[in-house]
């Protein structure tokens, strides 16, 4: 029995590693979104919570429950597209697994520990809105939040794993010995597990507040959307300079430890000092073509001189190069520019919170609020696509190559061709389904306007569900 | 190692299967009128559960793979197709399942509750097909390209039929103590009739896959009929005693228990029949395959913290369902769960079967019954399994 014959397999790209990387990365991108949904909007529904009892405020506690039937929909398409991904490991990328499956694996085995926490927390929390008693049921939410934070953590220690591999002995195409600890808190990994989380938080937090700035925008400037949208808007606002300090810190680390992808993302072909800072720009055929170029200011940035020497893509042959420099490069600068410009939002309300004591009334300040949420995840999407393209060719850095990793069946484009109807029909449901729920909740509104008292009664109903269980 | 990954399919097989088998009798159940009363309990049962039961299978991948990297990967390449097809099928069913209930317009839901149906038959199958092909020696140690027929044999079909009906009995069963402990008379009957017929159903395909296995792999069906004959007969009682407790015993625990063990037996039975072969007819074995031993380490300690952290949440998921504080008898659907309602707030108080006086009535028992046998045979195992 041979069991290192695979390992040694094709070196030319086979037909199967394309399809199979526009899966992954389809499917991902998707569940990502919901992800992120699934670490932070708990913790803003509990922060909605929490101020309907704290201060019996009817409004917030309307939008707790509200929150929690969407969350409902939202946990359940992202534990089926989470499970595909966990097939697709195997199905996609057997070579991945059996050379390192061993070492990937405790990571995730500790991401389904938290799994398990967050889906049966969110089962009680979900359903228990009638029968607990108001604080029973605020603490019931609170393992939901702490387990999403620990989750990501988990799966992001395999990403950063692949970026930053280590922790383990390999002899003979066999692993012989893993240190869990160490493949788990990775190099990579103290910068890619707070970006990502805040990330979590940035994209939920927006997304909320966009819902309900759109409906600002179109006249409903009531009580219930200036909530909705502040509840949302404030920790996502309060958290971006965060995160852009932790991914300026993660840029200068990529320079130092995966200096390859760093010259795709700044466009440095040569190593050099006195590299300048390309904005936008598309590269082909050795040139840059349009975009703005600030000299002197890679350099800078990466260690504060202009005189700082940046390694360019031309250290390794052109096979260990990534592919597609510019949409690397594209990507890195919308997140970036993105970044900033919701930390402008913020900004802005911040400011003129301090000088007059409410939100912005220029219709713009809606505007860009209607679309921080999309900004949000455009920004993150852009991310995983500098991270995951950036590491290209390599699977694992510098350890085996995607091609390596890829199956060798055939059929990955009827995969990927059927994946992409599915999440295409399962996207547009969910969003109607939220949609539904919507048009449903403002109907209700309409007509208890006309009970004489509407949604007023909600704290001392709860009293009555107290006395019930 | 081994025991650990064998308790993980258990618990997703008594727990994750009864959820599936939810969708064979929700398909079955007949038009919208006949089917509304089965339909409701069975989506009030499945609803609060089925995301947390799920997880098992996660987990269970994630054991697989870590644990044994070499024979996952060759299974994941050798029958991938039915692997495709039990993925789509669970997309399709959480889906289907999780947008039925937030739609209103009767056409659509009709259509979203036929794919959750039709879906939770797929993934079953597919799944036995994939044991199946397994167990008869479809998969190779290092598989280039994927088989067809490692999974059509006779053998591997039966496998697949097989476990579309045990979902179906194992549902049926905690079905109809549901259905007791609501004081639901008919529909007590209902699934009682439904269990003793998908239980004599499982029965004779299991003893049909017996004979097959008599031929196909000879070793197996020998090692079944030797080693494994006492958990083989133990399956064969639980079966005949569910057959007489779910229509006589009056609070059904019993029951639930004996059926979970039932299909345990079985689970394990071709365990120990298969010791230590990984992957029949491959080389593999449980020890040559294996990770490298502090891996084997890190998992053992991350099972006993699941089982300590995760057993306790589940029973008290579980035992508030059963109090009915998860969703109560008569109310369904999340939206009036969550969003307050005059009218419906009232009905709740007059709620028929409302036993938040019994704590202990149903799943919790049969949950931590299975719990505990898993970590007691895991614990027996252990000392061999490595
Ligand atoms: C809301 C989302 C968001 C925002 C506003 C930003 N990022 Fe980001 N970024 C991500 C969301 C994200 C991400 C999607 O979460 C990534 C992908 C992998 C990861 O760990 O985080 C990421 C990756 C990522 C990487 C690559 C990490 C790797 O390859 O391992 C760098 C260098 C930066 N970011 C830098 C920045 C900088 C300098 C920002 C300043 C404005 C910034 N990010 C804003
Ligand atoms: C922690 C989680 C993640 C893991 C373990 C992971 C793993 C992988 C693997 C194994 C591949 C295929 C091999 C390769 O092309 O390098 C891949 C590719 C890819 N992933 Fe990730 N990934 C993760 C997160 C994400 C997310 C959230 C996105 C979101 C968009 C993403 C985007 C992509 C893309 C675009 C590719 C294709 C790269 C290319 O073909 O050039 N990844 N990832
Ligand atoms: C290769 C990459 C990935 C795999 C294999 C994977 C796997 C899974 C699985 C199996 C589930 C379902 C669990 C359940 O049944 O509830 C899930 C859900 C989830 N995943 Fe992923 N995941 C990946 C990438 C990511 C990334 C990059 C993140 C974020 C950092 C993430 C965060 C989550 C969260 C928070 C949930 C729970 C969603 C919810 O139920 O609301 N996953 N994932």
């Amino acid at each position: 029995m041979n069991l290192s014959g695979p390992l040694l397999a094709a070196v030319q790209v086979r037909s199967e590693v394309v399809p199979a990387r526009a899966q992954m990365a389809a499917t991902l991108g998707f569940h990502i979104i919901l992800a992120c949904l699934g670490i932070a909007l708990p913790t803003i529904v509990l922060l909605a919570e929490f101020i309907g009892l704290r201060r019996h405020d009817a409004t917030a506690m309307k939008l707790a429950r509200r929150w929690s039937q969407a969350m409902a929909v939202l946990v359940a398409v992202g534990a089926v597209t989470g499970t595909v991904l966990s097939f697709e490991l195997g199905l996609l990328w057997p070579g991945l697994m059996r050379r390192y499956g061993a070492v990937l694996g405790f990571p995730f085995g500790v991401e389904g520990l938290f799994f398990f926490l967050e889906a049966i927390f969110t089962a009680i929390y979900l359903y228990g809105w009638r029968r607990l008693s108001g604080w029973t049921h605020w603490l019931t939410g609170l393992p939901i939040a702490v387990s999403g934070i620990f989750g990501a953590m988990s799966v992001v220690a395999v990403n950063s794993w692949m970026n930053q591999p280590g922790g383990f002995t390999e002899r003979g195409g066999r692993i012989v010995s893993v240190d869990v600890w160490q493949v788990f808190f990775n190099h990579a990994a103290t910068y890619e597990m707070p970006h990502m989380i805040l990330a979590a938080y940035l994209v939920a937090g927006f997304t909320v507040a966009g819902v309900y700035a759109a409906g600002i925008l179109r006249g409903r400037r009531d009580r219930y959307h200036y909530t909705g949208f502040a509840i949302g808007f404030v920790p996502a606002a309060i958290l971006t300079p965060f995160q852009i300090f932790v991914g300026d810190t993660a840029a200068r680390a990529i320079a130092q430890d995966q200096p390859v992808k760093f010259a795709a993302m700044e466009y440095v072909q040569h190593t050099s000092t006195h590299v300048p800072e390309w904005l936008a720009g598309v590269f082909t055929g050795g040139q840059v073509y349009g975009g703005l170029k600030i000299p002197d200011m890679d350099s800078l940035l990466v260690g504060f001189s202009p005189g700082t020497k940046v390694i360019g893509w031309d250290t390794v042959p052109a096979s260990d190069r990534p592919p597609v420099v510019w949409l690397i490069h594209l990507c890195f600068d919308a997140m970036v520019g993105l970044g900033f410009l919701l930390l402008l939002v913020g900004v802005w309300a911040a400011y003129a919170w301090w000088r007059k004591r409410r939100l912005p009334a220029p219709r713009l300040f809606w505007l860009l609020g209607a679309v921080s949420g999309v900004a949000a995840i455009v920004a993150m999407e852009c991310g995983w696509v500098v991270t995951e393209v950036g590491r290209q060719p390599w699977v694992v850095y510098q350890l085996q190559t995607t091609n390596q990793a890829a199956t060798t069946n055939g059929g990955v484009i009827a995969s990927l061709s059927i994946v992409v109807v599915l999440y295409a029909v399962l996207g547009v449901a969910t969003i109607l389904i939220l949609r539904l729920l919507a048009r449903r909740w403002r109907r209700s509104d309409t007509e208890q306007a006309a009970v004489p008292y509407g949604p007023e009664l909600e704290p001392a109903e709860r009293a009555k569900d107290k006395v019930l269980s | 190692m081994a025991a650990i990954l064998l308790a993980g399919i258990t618990l997703y097989a008594v727990l994750g299967g009864a959820d599936f088998g939810g969708g064979l009798w929700d398909l079955l159940a007949g038009g919208d009128q006949r089917g509304e009363a089965p339909r409701r309990l069975i989506d009030e049962s499945i609803t609060p559960v089925w995301e947390a039961n799920h997880v098992w299978l996660v987990f269970d991948l994630v054991i697989f793979w870590t644990a044994f990297p070499h024979a996952f990967a060759a299974v994941m390449t050798g029958v991938a197709l039915p692997l495709w097809l039990a993925v789509g099928g669970i997309v399709l069913r959480g889906a289907g399942f999780a947008f039925r209930k937030e739609i209103s317009r009767l056409p659509l839901q009709r259509a979203l509750g036929a794919t959750f149906a039709l879906s939770s038959l797929v993934t079953p199958f597919f799944m036995g097909t994939v044991i199946g092909a397994i167990a008869t020696r479809g998969i190779p140690a290092n598989p280039t390209s994927a088989n067809q027929q490692a999974w059509t044999n006779p053998t591997a079909l039966l496998t697949g039929f097989l476990f579309v009906a045990a979902c179906g009995y194992l549902a049926a069963v905690y079905l109809t103590g549901e259905a007791a402990r609501r004081n639901e008379r008919p529909l007590r009957a209902y699934f009682a009739h439904r269990a003793q017929g998908s239980a004599i159903v499982a029965g004779a395909l299991s003893l049909a896959l017996l004979a097959e296995l008599h031929s196909s792999n000879r070793e197996l069906y020998s090692h079944l009929t030797d080693r494994a004959l006492p958990l083989m007969i133990v399956a064969g009682v639980c079966g005949l005693a569910v057959l007489v407790l779910v229509s006589t015993s009056a609070r059904l625990i019993p029951a639930r228990v004996v059926a979970a063990l039932g299909v345990a037996a079985v689970i394990w039975g071709w365990g120990v029949a298969q010791y230590p072969t990984l992957l029949p007819g491959s080389g593999l074995t449980l020890d040559n395959a294996a990770a490298p031993h502090s891996v084997l380490v890190a998992l053992v300690v991350l099972f006993i913290v699941v089982v300590v952290i995760i057993g306790p949440s589940f029973a008290l998921l579980f035992s508030l369902q059963s109090r009915g504080i998860l969703l109560d008898a008569g109310e369904g659907a999340l939206a009036e769960a969550t969003d307050h309602v005059p009218g419906a707030e009232r009905s709740g108080l007059v709620a028929p079967g409302q036993p938040s006086s019994r704590p202990h009535a149903s799943l919790k028992d049969s949950v931590e019954g299975a719990v505990m046998i898993a970590v007691v045979l895991f614990l027996r195992r252990r000392r061999r399994g490595r």
